[in-house]
């Protein structure tokens, strides 16, 4: 019999985009809730954020299966955490975990696209940014995944963030109340979605602050 | 080292057809699962046909299958495949029944397991080439769940596998609701697995609907749609092109 699939291939996308701003008492987490494969929906309510500890929430986009393990990998290293330490990892300390996980599988990498977004230990909003082999950069904010290409340089252009180079350091933390942050995010959103197939559905907002941790939805387009 | 070693070397590298000991494309493949949540629990719909390339090569071919006492499976893709991981889920139903401690997998549990198998095999680059469908209810919790060969998985009130997802699942989202009657539920299966008996070569006029409710799983005996193929267009399909046959 003759071949007829196209040669296999351990990896798929399906696509997603994620958001994270970080304020200075404040921290929002943001993602659609679409999962593609090609040009096929395959489901329109699959959240892609997880709550890794108290104060650090992670955003994935890419390959969900690989999406799966690693946040399961993470769950379990952070429950070790606490048995040793009897305590919540930090935001700081989970970015390290998470980089030093995805590069664990530099040969065979993981095809997920992450932000985390947390409080830090003097409780100021922190984002950190990664690419699948685990680099990393503690940033203001960050957008990965399918439709990062339209809303990173809407973010730019928004919060003008102080350069990395300055010396001394300027503090990368958004000047943006928290709402104005979620109105921002919910923006970013409705726009990526008017050009990018593969956000939509739906927005999961996550918000963390002094008070805790909340969750709201927000209905985006379907088509 | 010579050339022919070299040579050799590289085909493994390349992973040649030839010395290969995994699965690079499936043999006998059976086309799309389509399932769906109803008041009462889950309905799985599947035909009966394996096809060996775009030969139809067997024709009652069971892709549904009871997992314990609380889920049924259905599966397309490799059948031989898919009776491997009947063994698996075989072989792990009986070790839980040994504790005798009055506890069951749930239809949770087994598609958990389900989508560690799949993602692992990806890891070894020995994939089980199938996309399984899993529905169960227990303790009054209905769950229906699928998973690909390389270990995507999700939930969804409604669910379906291959070209199932182009044709079905557009028909199940228009007319899908929460208090489907198991009549209503049937039908609507039956509606679609008629769409994907007239559009889909590989699908066969044979199948069979699961159910699973709180107190049980039933899977019907094999039975066929009633068809209309008397459409001026199925007559001569090729009228007005030119150059046809």
């Amino acid at each position: 019999m003759t071949k007829q699939q196209a040669n296999w291939s351990p990896y798929d996308n399906n696509g997603g985009t994620c958001v994270a701003i970080a304020g200075s008492d404040y921290c929002v987490i943001a993602s659609d809730t679409r999962m593609s494969t090609g040009y096929s929906i395959l489901t329109r309510d699959y959240s892609k954020i997880i709550q890794l500890a108290d104060k650090s929430v992670m955003a994935s986009s890419g390959f969900q299966a690989d999406v799966r393990a690693l946040q399961k990998v993470l769950s379990a290293r952070h429950l070790l955490y606490q048995h040793q330490h009897n305590k919540q990892m930090s935001c700081p300390a989970m970015a390290q975990l998470l980089s030093n996980t995805l590069y664990y599988k530099r040969f065979f990498p993981y095809y997920s696209f992450n932000v985390l977004g947390g409080l830090d230990h003097e409780g100021k909003g922190c984002v950190y940014t990664y690419d699948a082999v685990g680099s990393y950069e503690r940033v203001g904010y960050s957008s990965q995944g399918s439709g990062s290409t339209l809303i990173t340089p809407f973010l730019d252009n928004q919060l003008k963030s102080p350069s990395p180079l300055l010396l001394p350091a300027k503090d990368a933390v958004t000047p943006l109340s928290e709402t104005e942050a979620i109105d921002l995010v919910r923006t970013c959103f409705v726009s990526a979605t008017e050009r990018d197939i593969y956000t939509g559905d739906k927005l999961e907002i996550v918000v963390l602050n002094a008070s805790g941790i909340r969750r709201e939805y927000m209905e985006l387009r379907k088509d | 080292m010579n050339f022919a070693d070299s040579a050799s070397a590289m085909k493994n590298l390349l992973g040649s057809e030839g010395d290969s000991q995994r699965t690079l494309y499936p043999y006998v493949t059976g086309t799309s699962v389509v399932a769906i949540k109803y008041k009462d629990g889950i309905l799985i719909a599947a035909d009966m046909g394996g096809s060996y390339g775009s030969t139809l090569r067997y024709k009652t071919v069971e892709r549904l299958k009871p997992v314990g006492k609380h889920s049924v499976i259905g599966a397309s893709g490799e059948i031989s495949d898919f009776q491997e991981i009947m063994r698996y889920l075989d072989e792990l139903i009986l070790y839980d029944n040994m504790w005798d401690d009055g506890n069951s997998l749930g239809p949770k549990e087994v598609h958990n397991y389900l989508t560690r198998v799949m993602y692992n095999r990806r890891n070894k680059f020995n994939p089980l080439w199938n996309s399984l469908v899993l529905g169960g209810v227990k303790n009054g919790q209905k769950y229906l769940g699928t998973v690909s060969m390389i270990g995507v998985q999700y939930e969804d009130s409604h669910v379906a596998t291959g070209f199932g997802n182009h044709l079905a699942r557009p028909i199940l989202r228009d007319e899908w609701h929460e208090n489907l009657t198991y009549e209503e539920g049937v039908k609507l299966l039956e509606k679609c697995m008629r769409v994907l008996l007239y559009r889909d070569r590989s699908a066969v006029n044979k199948l069979q609907i699961a159910k699973i409710t709180e107190e049980g799983f039933t899977i019907s005996q094999p039975y066929s749609l009633k068809t209309f193929w008397d459409f001026a267009a199925f007559k001569n399909p090729t009228v007005g092109a030119e150059g046809s046959w």
